[in-house]
């Protein structure tokens, strides 16, 4: 095999639905695989923290269908990673669900069905650690405590190439995978049929968010990858998109703090001497990527805890005397919150928009407040119940704030809505950390099935 | 002293989270002069980011001029992960504003 081509359709599969045009002009280009990525650690901890999708279920079911039938249509495996936004063992359930239930709806003919787990309960980490293993913070983390583990409700770790490639090698056709770095998703077909790391893992890296690496900007377009030896080619597929030299370097730089280098389950990615070309109008040719495997591997963690229940209320405020004296009005409304729950078991925040909702502490503008104001109230406690009266005093008693020199005193803030609103539960990434493993594959049992009738 | 923003003269500018505990910031170029003079007019510096952004410069964990794409980038720590109770913005998406009126001298 001279070259491998894979199309990739969506950098997080289910977040927004694929675009069907170019889809179908990449499925016409014959690609060996048809691959993406669906999850994400952008949506925050509550997926994680309480085992649910953000993406809505008819959107996964609508690129799934898209990726299976075009699959099975050219006989060309099917790859998926990081199932379900999280990648956790029921997210992984519900897509092999979905195939099969797809495979029988559209009556396909038997395939394999490979897929696998990502999950780490906690007991057996927590053994882990009391027998030694450190289980090292990153971007500034300390070592995960105890203390911590306790606060988790879910782990998930972050697969390698190596689960995808063990279910290649038993003849997967099509396969669901649990939490995994985005660039092994086209790495491990890449390597599976013996081209070099250093170009498969490129791939990866160019292809997993699909046309965010091609411009003018326009996400969920297919693009398309080709490996060969010693280079990566790739290739807008919406007649409207190229992938150039610029949106191609552009995008190695995307969600990292390094533009260099990629860190994976098992070693880095070096782009430092990464060389970019215009080979044709719509096609960039990279060479000069670099893989280094590491000396120990290590797999990254991600774990999200519940922190409560929680309720929203909004406020809305003109008058500007209030407005210089929000910071007074929310005090008041906390004193209510204090005196009926006390100083702690609860949690009670304000977002001001108008002054700094967006950025807080990083507004250079937070001291020139707009001329009106709203406010997002949220309470968190134990239990609904209290979340609800947390958040309901925090709302309402703004209404009731006591200022020495205000002109209105018929209600010191504006309702759109006289009530406060169940929200998620409010969760918190309790886990941004690695942990060493003797095996690519301990973490990640793969399993085989048949779907088709 | 003639100056022009630099939202006049970067093709893209944006922030966006680097998993959960970092935020990114992107300044990119089309043209690769105007690059290297916004590079030399050090307008865009880890000093001038921590000033712009009232923060201690030992929040900003990466600082890089990337000559591949054009373009200059810089990550700041949270100060809570993404998505915690209270966080404004669990993306990261929206903290990139006040670049776009850096002040650079013609």
């Amino acid at each position: 095999m001279q070259s491998l081509r894979i199309i990739c359709p969506n950098g997080h599969l289910g977040f927004a639905p694929l675009r069907v045009e170019s889809f179908r002009i990449g499925v016409a280009a014959r690609p060996d695989y048809i691959a993406a990525d669906s999850g994400s650690c952008d949506i925050g901890p509550v997926p994680l923290g309480t085992d649910t999708s953000t993406s809505p279920l008819g959107w996964q079911t609508h690129d799934l269908e898209h990726m299976l039938l075009a699959a099975r249509e050219i006989g060309a495996p099917m790859v998926i990673g990081s199932s379900g936004d999280t990648g956790s063992n029921s997210r992984v359930d519900l897509y092999v669900r979905i195939i099969k239930e797809l495979a029988a709806k559209h009556r396909l003919q038997p395939f394999k069905l490979g897929y696998f787990y990502s999950e780490l309960d906690k007991a057996s980490l927590r053994q882990r650690m009391r027998a030694g293993e450190m289980v090292k913070g990153l971007d500034g983390r300390s070592a995960l405590t105890e203390a911590e583990l306790d606060a988790t409700a879910r782990i998930v770790a972050m697969a390698g190439v190596h689960p995808f490639i063990a279910l290649l090698q038993r003849g997967a056709e099509v396969i669901i995978g649990g939490r995994s770095s985005d660039s092994c998703v086209f790495a491990a077909p890449a390597i599976h049929h013996g081209f070099p790391a250093d170009q498969a893992y490129y791939l990866g890296k160019v292809l997993e968010c699909a046309s965010f690496c091609a411009e003018p900007y326009g996400g969920k377009e297919t693009v398309l990858g080709e490996v060969g030896a010693n280079k990566v080619e790739v290739t807008a597929m919406h007649p409207a998109q190229r992938c150039t030299v610029a949106s191609v370097a552009g995008h190695a730089m995307y969600e990292r703090s390094d533009p260099y280098y990629e860190h994976v389950a098992g070693g880095t990615l070096d782009m430092s001497r990464c060389h970019y070309e215009q080979v044709s109008e719509r096609t960039t040719r990279i060479t000069g990527a670099q893989f280094r495997p590491a000396a120990e591997y290590r797999v990254k963690l991600e774990g999200a805890g519940r922190v409560g229940e929680r309720y929203v209320g909004l406020v809305g405020i003109r008058d500007p005397y209030t407005i210089a004296h929000i910071d007074d009005v929310i005090g008041w409304a906390r004193q209510q919150v204090r005196e009926r729950f006390g100083e702690s078991g609860y949690e009670l925040h304000y977002i001001v928009y108008g002054r700094d909702g967006v950025m807080r502490e990083l507004e250079p503008m937070k001291h020139r407040p707009a001329h009106e104001l709203c406010v997002l109230v949220q309470g968190v406690a134990a239990t609904a119940a209290m979340a609800e009266e947390v958040c309901m005093i925090g709302t309402r008693q703004m209404f009731y704030a006591r200022l020495p020199d205000v002109r209105g005193s018929a209600g010191s803030v504006a309702f759109a809505l006289d009530e406060v609103m169940r929200a998620s539960p409010a969760c918190r990434w309790t886990v941004n950390h690695t942990l060493r493993c003797d095996d690519p594959l301990e973490l990640f049992p793969t399993h085989l099935t048949t779907a088709g009738v | 002293m003639k100056t022009q923003k630099l939202s006049e003269l970067a093709k893209t500018i944006r922030s966006k989270n680097a998993g959960v505990d970092l935020i990114t910031f992107d300044v990119i170029f089309n043209d690769p002069a105007q690059y290297e003079r916004v590079k030399k007019a050090r307008v865009l510096t880890p000093e001038t980011v921590a000033r712009l952004f009232g923060i201690q410069p030992d929040r900003i964990s990466h600082f890089v001029e990337f000559d591949p794409a054009n373009a200059i980038k810089f990550t700041i720590a949270r100060l809570q992960p993404s998505g915690s109770p209270g966080d404004p913005d669990v993306f990261g998406s929206q903290q990139y504003a006040p670049l776009l009126d850096i002040e650079v001298p013609v």
